[in-house]
């Protein structure tokens, strides 16, 4: 309670006047999360025509994106993309740490840190308690739990889905170590583990994020990496407050973009939200209403 | 026999004679006057000699027998004898010639007192009979035809006065084939008029006795002519010719007596006669009033084209003015065409016919009627090209023998023209393409369900063997033949994959497709977990590339796994694999193509793998489906609040 006072009171730490926004991700983490909707969307669509191939939507499907041989070349392709922005990420860990914080150490204890903290547990259990009415809103820093799951389900899901894609991608090469059965098995945990992939961020990833009420339709802030500060300060207030706190909100300000440019990145937030949407309710079918 | 007999008959006489030559009764003491020339008597108006010529008597086959053994009423008797004598009895020693002769035409006339049937003596002579094998001899073969002719011929009071069907009898024969032989060459062996009558027995042709009784007449014939049936073939089989006569026409119908030639005939039922009435296009049948016209250039052109209206219609009778009025029953082709008749007979269609069944299709239905054409001309109904019409004419849906059909088997004409056979016969015009005949055969049709029918599962391999022999071999040697796949299930034939009608080119993506749902009929367990795999799931997205039934197991020569011969097989499996994997390793084969997770047993890792996945999955989904679902009315409590908040600010991005 005292802290959301303070927060009250800082609220002044925003020059009256001001529109710019406060830059939450930056240009190639934005770059990245676009790229990784595409591959990701594209390894959804062509993978599940296979997972679902009794239905009849999963032939129609194939035929549009070109045949299974075709549709084959943009799964890897797109994995490979994904793998990429993967790398590309983990580099820019490394290079950040030597650039912003110095040791491993500052990086992984500080409080932007993605690793998960005791302040997390307590924000878990304050949101259970929130959502029951027994308390706040519990004031979330940076990155909440539930993004910190997000973000290393993503690393789960690339380690899995990759390496046991890899072995369907090269079964020869493979089971010149392993025996045949591993390819059955690499089959099972390939597909399945897809399956929770895209069930959970096209449902729950989905709704965290944007269809949230307070967020709804869409929270465009992974695109355009800027969020207005009232915003900032009301969903993010402990990150807000250490802000304020050090007087250096006013360097994390930068100019909004133009209408024009919200409205492309809209435009592609629909997209991507509608094919997401499509590939649910196709799951829900394939699973719930043709499932053999 | 003859001969044995005779010399006893004379050994006979010799002996009986030994005490009359003691009576001086002997030859000689006959022809003291007998001898004589000039001696004659007068019988009946007319000078008659009595003279016997001893040199001939002594030249003769009686030579031996004294003048008493004939005329036994001289026996004992004083010389000079009076006269008449009683009339010589042949019958004392040829008592089987005179038998014979008394039941024969000639005997009954004798009997009946007719002046002009003819005695032993009018075809033998009486004091200078020839033995018979002797050129000499009255009844050697050369002259027999003079000998009958003295009476059978034109102008002779015989002729002229009984009642003898056949005319210019002795001319005829001399025109004949037999006559011209004997007669004109000199081949003693040709028939003469005994051949055919006999000696002695001579009937007539009605009699059921007589040689040349309709019934006996092949015999009579077949004692020269004994490889007849080879030149008759079908006709007669050697013994329809005697067993089944009355539906043959007998050789006398073709070959007319006494004018036998080696060319055909113009009289008596020859084509022209019958085409006399039966070339007026307006005749009609007098019961019904059916068209009985026949069109004669219609038979000319067909395949019958040579062969004579009597050789089909064989009851007729030649000796009748309408030789066509003792005609009862209908043309029966089987008379020549013996298999088919008798294939069809076996046959659905003629089981029907046998019930009278109105639409039991006959002969004519299919091959058509006078204008009959060979199956190789185009114009015939049996034309492979055309057999798909044909049969359709009863076996298209709505037509009457599909309306009677209770099976499985619909618009089979209309499948069958788009199958690949029906492609191949009609669009491509490839006339060795299996049309309707080829499978359920021309003239033994049966159903399927008949274990003799050709399309019968039993039989099916080897009829479709009949032009895929190498496909047939290979089957003959899988797992689906009764005698390898030992089962008490129902193993599948050709059509159970192909279909009957339908058959498709086995390279159609189409037929690819579908073939693994026809091996999961029966293999119901095994398809559904090959649609667990990779390969199945391309594959029921409607692609052809990935293995699919055939590819692993082969298609017409699957044989068990444990078959070294198996495509399957330890040896082969890697093999198998690299058709599609030119990498593919020992290890790689131990992919489990048929996998499924819901077997514990069996794929164990496949089980716990799945359900480990699962449980990941549904936990998951719990804790965030949970999380989302509590979040929400506060998420909405924040967005009213926020609303009422900042009413002008609301779109500040």
């Amino acid at each position: 309670m005292s802290q959301q006072a303070e927060g009250a009171v800082e609220v002044t730490a925003a020059v009256p006047g001001d529109t710019r926004q406060y830059l939450r991700f930056s240009r190639l983490n934005r770059v990245l999360h676009v790229v990784m909707i595409i591959s990701f969307m594209s390894l959804a669509l062509t993978g599940m025509t296979l997972k679902f191939s009794y239905t009849s939507w999963a032939s129609v499907l194939s035929r549009i994106l070109g045949g299974y041989e075709t549709a084959g070349y943009i799964h890897r392709m797109a994995a490979v993309s994904m793998v990429i922005v993967f790398i590309v990420h983990v580099n820019d860990l490394f290079r950040r740490r030597k650039k912003e914080f110095g040791t491993w150490k500052a990086m992984l204890t500080g409080p932007d840190t993605m690793l998960p903290t005791k302040k997390d547990l307590h924000d878990f259990v304050g949101s259970m308690k929130w959502f029951v009415g027994a308390g706040p809103r519990p004031r979330y820093g940076r990155w909440t739990y539930w993004e910190k799951f997000d973000y290393f389900a993503v690393f789960w899901g690339i380690c899995v889905i990759g390496s046991t894609g890899l072995i369907l991608w090269f079964p020869e090469v493979f089971t010149l170590v392993f025996p045949g059965w591993v390819i059955n098995v690499a089959t099972i945990i390939h597909s399945d583990e897809a399956l929770l992939a895209v069930g959970f961020i096209f449902t729950v990833h989905f709704f965290n994020t944007h269809l949230r009420p307070e967020k709804f339709p869409m929270d465009i802030v992974v695109f355009t990496g800027r969020m207005p500060v009232d915003e900032f300060r009301e969903d993010k207030p402990a990150e807000y407050d250490m802000l304020a706190e050090a007087g250096t909100l006013q360097e994390h300000l930068v100019d909004a973009y133009p209408p024009i440019v919200i409205r492309a990145i809209r435009t592609f937030g629909w997209m991507a939200l509608g094919v997401g949407f499509v590939i649910v309710v196709w799951i829900i079918y394939a699973m719930v209403f043709a499932y053999r | 026999m003859r001969r044995a007999w005779m010399t006893f008959c004379a050994a006979l006489l010799l002996a009986a004679s030994l005490p009359a030559a003691a009576r001086a009764q002997d030859n000689a003491d006959c022809l003291a006057c007998h001898g004589d020339r000039s001696l004659t008597t007068t019988r009946g108006g007319r000078t008659v000699s009595l003279c016997v010529d001893g040199k001939k008597f002594a030249a003769s086959v009686h030579a031996a027998v004294p003048c008493v053994g004939c005329h036994a009423d001289l026996q004992g008797k004083e010389m000079p004898h009076g006269t008449p004598l009683a009339r010589v009895e042949c019958g004392t020693c040829h008592e089987k010639e005179q038998k014979d002769h008394a039941a024969s035409l000639h005997g009954q006339a004798i009997a009946r007192g007719d002046q002009l049937a003819p005695r032993c003596v009018d075809c033998h002579g009486n004091h200078d009979i020839a033995p018979v094998h002797s050129p000499s001899s009255a009844v050697a073969p050369q002259r027999v035809p003079w000998v009958c002719g003295k009476c059978h011929q034109e102008g002779s009071p015989v002729q002229r006065q009984r009642v003898i069907h056949e005319d210019h009898i002795l001319e005829n024969y001399s025109e004949s084939i037999h006559g011209e032989a004997l007669l004109k060459k000199g081949l003693t062996v040709a028939a003469t008029c005994v051949s055919c009558h006999t000696a002695h027995t001579i009937l007539r042709h009605t009699d059921p006795r007589s040689s040349i009784n309709r019934k006996n007449i092949a015999r009579t014939c077949t004692t020269c002519h004994s490889q007849i049936e080879a030149v008759h073939r079908k006709v007669i089989r050697g013994e329809l010719w005697e067993k089944e006569a009355n539906v043959l026409p007998a050789c006398v119908d073709c070959h007319q007596p006494h004018k036998a030639r080696r060319v055909f005939y113009d009289q008596g039922m020859a084509n022209a006669d019958c085409m006399k009435c039966h070339g007026n296009p307006a005749i009609r049948a007098s019961r019904g009033g059916r068209s009985l016209f026949v069109n004669a250039d219609e038979c000319a052109r067909s395949a019958h084209a040579r062969t004579a209206c009597s050789q089909c219609h064989s009851e007729v009778n030649a000796s009748h003015v309408r030789p066509c009025e003792t005609i009862t029953k209908k043309v029966d082709c089987s008379s020549c065409h013996a298999d088919a008749g008798r294939q069809y007979q076996t046959s659905t269609h003629g089981m029907l016919a046998a019930k009278r069944d109105p639409n039991a299709p006959g002969c004519t239905d299919c091959h058509g009627w006078h204008g009959v054409q060979l199956r190789k001309d185009p114009s015939s109904p049996i034309f492979p090209t055309n057999i798909p019409d044909l049969c359709a004419r009863c076996h298209r849906e709505g037509n009457k023998a599909a309306v009677r059909y209770k099976g499985t088997e619909h618009d089979i004409i209309e499948r069958y023209q788009e199958s690949i056979h029906g492609k191949g016969l009609l669009k491509s015009g490839l006339t060795v393409t299996a049309t309707c005949t080829d499978c359920h055969t021309a003239h033994g049709v049966l159903p399927m369900a008949d274990t003799a029918s050709s399309v019968n599962p039993r039989n099916v391999p080897a009829t479709c063997g009949r032009c895929h022999l190498g496909i047939e071999e290979m089957f003959n040697a899988s797992i689906h033949v009764t005698s390898i796949g030992k089962t008490d299930k129902r193993l599948p034939v050709c059509n159970d994959c192909h279909t009957a009608h339908t058959i498709r080119r086995a390279d159609t993506e189409g037929f690819k497709l579908t073939i693994m749902s026809q091996c999961g009929k029966c293999h119901e367990e095994i398809a559904k977990t090959y649609f667990d795999t990779y390969h199945g799931k391309v594959s029921q997205l409607g692609y052809t590339k990935t293995a699919k039934c055939y590819d692993c197991h082969g298609a017409h020569d699957i044989r068990a796994i444990g078959d070294p011969k198996s495509h399957l097989s330890r040896e082969n499996v890697v093999a198998t694999c690299q058709k599609c994997h030119p990498g593919a390793t020992r290890r790689f084969a131990g992919y489990l193509t048929h996998a499924t997770h819901h077997d514990p047993q069996k794929y164990p890792f496949l089980f716990y793998t799945f359900w480990g996945m699962t449980g990941l999955l549904v936990g998951t989904f719990v804790v965030g489906g949970v999380h989302t679902i509590l979040w929400l009315p506060r998420a909405l409590q924040m967005r009213r609040a926020r609303r009422h908040a900042l009413p002008p600010k609301k779109e500040a991005s």
